[in-house]
């Protein structure tokens, strides 16, 4: 607990003795009964008067330190000395906690968001030194022991180790880092020495983009804090004028002023906003902060409500719902093994560069020897004949096939179909494609489970394969063939028909060739930016590794804050209107308008509060 | 030009809406928001009259709410 709150406290519960002892003071002594109330409401108290009097000089009536000094005031007026005291005693109790819960909920935050680095190690003239990461220049060879946050953006130079991305991409899986790959600063190296060569300065860094993005987000205000704002600009008026014409036309009419202007006191206590005015950008700032912490980068608050909202979202296909490479999915033999067909296939191509060729690289995942494979040529648009382990091999398309008197097996999925003869046999098959990504489907089920209406894949791709991979990974509806302007054309026809409802249209993509789409939809949705300036400049909701499912954990956080927001907007109007109905029929007491001011707000901050925790659905799932 | 300030001791949150509001109809400025979770003021205005809003912003904020100050 800071100093400053521990004082207040201290001095509130030193202020509740005097009260204390006051109540026992026999009403026949007069003055010091008085004497004794006034010692334990000026301790309490003097700071809200002091603020009242500075406010009133200033010409500023109506703010809520005046109005707990006329109220209090009032009651000593009246003679209901200990009425006068507890409001206050009450109200100092209920700001006390305020600025608690709001001091925790910046600092929870800050604690999230504490993720950069104090200081790097650094090879200078053969020597380590530790300096703080801005004095790092570029070139230099950054050194990262286990345990260590990496400082800078770097290249390994030397060594291999487990890095834990967690802090910038919400990935719990250790990502393993070997010399030649890049390294983002904000992981944590897990396990063993890392040399880097520095590729950027601090306040370039990747965890320094990170944390400017996410406060910034605050920055950017969301509709209902906009509302929120306008909605106090008109509610403290008007709640003051109700409270004066309660004063003054039953007070003619019954004349009872004394009645009719402590009832009307009351109305001013409530008119405080507070509760929502600090509760709402609570509620966005930590749901912000709660995603960033799930690998999801949210620039601002209107995003994130945005995307609470959302009824249709339109994806990509290559590289958002697919890996957006070539890989093996299916072998069909004819003679022989499958690990043989593929062997024979990958030793026959591995003079081939051809992304196909690569993937049977890469599928075989052994290196190839050389040795085995002889006379290798590419015959152009057919395929490859080698000699390997000295049988005549063929592998290439159906036509290389023919070619060969070889009539290979009919086409099989969609994909590209790799035939394979050694011999003059056939022996058999390999289908290569562009994936869908792991948790590809999982990621559609999820937003359907969610209530997300449509979900639309559109693609340059052939149909053929826009179909298949839209079967599978459960999509409703794609479209085939579009050039980069048609995409922008499709999301706004699909815009035309959100917008009718208070849906709003999301648009995923890789951020690298989508930017006017991005920009297009409502929420603009780039994946894997994990070190990609370019998508994380275009996009207004960034996942920083290239997950889809992510993409549903966002929209829980979304509408998760969406609905504190709600509850908590209703829960103080209604309060605040309660206690001024009851208090204008005289119903409600000093007490019950400040629990509709302060304890209301602190409630709302309890509440608000929620929205930063993890995402618990999310990580069960995940 | 855009520039981001910290606003120390900025307690009320009701006061930070008031002073974006009170900000926003300075001539020269193109976008303000003061932010109260993180304390912060963002202000876009006018580069060539920076310093003569700024002073006036600060002013601003000493109406509303005495003790807040702007640093850095």
């Amino acid at each position: 607990m800071p100093e400053k709150l521990k004082k207040r406290l201290i001095r509130i519960a030193i202020g509740a003795g005097i009260f204390a002892g006051a109540l026992f003071v026999p009403a026949a002594w007069k003055w010091a009964r008085l004497a004794v109330f006034l010692a334990a409401y000026f301790f309490l108290g003097w700071n809200v008067l002091l603020k009242a009097g500075k406010n009133i000089v200033r010409g500023k009536v109506f703010d809520e330190n005046f109005l707990m000094a006329l109220a209090t005031v009032g009651a000593f007026a009246l003679g209901e000395y200990p009425e006068g005291v507890a409001v206050m005693l009450f109200y100092q109790v209920g700001e006390w906690f305020e600025d608690f819960a709001v001091g925790r909920s910046r600092r929870s935050i800050a604690a999230l968001m504490d993720i950069r680095p104090d200081r790097a190690t650094v090879q200078r003239d053969g020597q380590n030194v530790t300096v703080p990461p801005e004095e790092v220049q570029v070139g230099e060879i950054l050194v990262v022991d286990p345990g260590e946050r990496v400082a800078l953006d770097g290249v390994v130079t030397q060594g291999e180790a487990l890095l834990d991305t967690a802090a910038l991409t919400g990935e719990s899986l250790p990502r393993t880092a070997v010399v030649g790959d890049e390294v983002y600063s904000g992981c944590i190296d897990l396990n063993a020495r890392l040399h880097l060569r520095v590729t950027r300065l601090a306040e370039e860094s990747t965890v320094a983009k990170i944390l400017d993005m996410v406060e910034n987000a605050a920055a950017r205000k969301s509709h209902s804090e906009a509302f929120i704002t306008r909605f106090a600009r008109w509610y403290t008026p008007a709640v003051v004028i109700a409270a004066a014409l309660l004063a003054l036309i039953p007070s003619l009419i019954t004349r009872q002023p004394a009645v009719w202007v402590q009832r009307a006191l009351l109305f001013l206590v409530v008119s405080c906003p507070c509760a929502l005015v600090i509760s709402v950008p609570l509620s966005f700032f930590g749901g912000i902060g709660g995603a960033s912490r799930a690998g999801v980068l949210i620039k601002g608050s209107n995003y994130l409500e945005a995307l609470a909202r959302a009824d249709t979202i339109a994806f990509d296909k290559t590289g958002t719902l697919t890996r957006g490479e070539f890989s093996v999915s299916a072998i069909e033999t004819k003679s022989g093994t499958a690990e043989v067909l593929l062997e024979t296939a990958a030793l026959a191509e591995h003079i081939s560069n051809h992304p196909i060729a690569l993937s049977l690289q890469k599928a075989y995942a052994k290196p190839v020897d050389e040795k085995r494979v002889s006379n290798a040529q590419e015959m152009a648009g057919l395929g490859i004949c080698a000699q390997v382990d000295g049988r005549q091999v063929y592998a290439g398309n159906a036509r290389l096939m023919e070619s060969q008197g070889i009539s290979p097996a009919p086409p099989e999925g969609v994909g590209t179909q790799v035939h394979v003869a050694a011999d003059g046999v056939y022996l058999g098959s390999i289908l290569i494609r562009d994936t869908p990504k792991a948790d590809a489907a999982k990621a559609i089920r999820d937003l359907k489970a969610l209530g997300v209406r449509r979900t639309v894949m559109l693609t340059g791709d052939a149909p053929l394969v826009a179909k298949a991979v839209a079967d599978e990974v459960g999509i409703d509806e794609y479209h085939a063939g579009l050039m980069p302007l048609d995409k922008v054309e499709r999301v706004e026809n699909l815009l035309g028909e959100t917008s009718q409802g208070k849906g709003t249209l999301a648009f995923v993509g890789d951020g690298i060739n989508d930017a006017p789409v991005l920009s297009r939809a409502d929420v603009g949705i780039a994946m894997g930016a994990l070190g990609s300036d370019a998508a994380i400049e275009a996009a207004d909701i960034v996942i920083m590794d290239d997950s889809p499912a992510r993409i549903a954990v966002a929209v829980r956080i979304a509408r998760k804050t969406q609905r504190i927001v709600r509850q908590n907007v209703t829960f103080a109007l209604a309060v605040k209107l309660v206690v001024m109905v009851l208090g204008a029929l005289g119903y409600a007491d000093m007490w019950a308008a400040v629990f509709a001011d302060v304890g209301v707000s602190v409630l709302a901050i309890l509440n608000a509060m929620r929205a930063q925790r993890p995402d618990k659905k999310g990580k069960e799932n995940a | 030009m855009r520039k981001t300030y910290r606003l120390e001791e900025l307690d009320c949150a009701n006061c930070a809406a008031k002073m974006e509001t009170a900000i926003g109809k300075i001539d020269g400025v193109q976008n303000v928001s003061v932010v109260f979770m993180t304390q912060k003021l963002v202000l876009e205005a006018d580069e060539k009259r920076f310093d003569e809003i700024l002073r006036e912003v600060k002013a601003v904020i000493a109406r509303v709410e005495a003790d807040c100050r702007v640093v850095g």
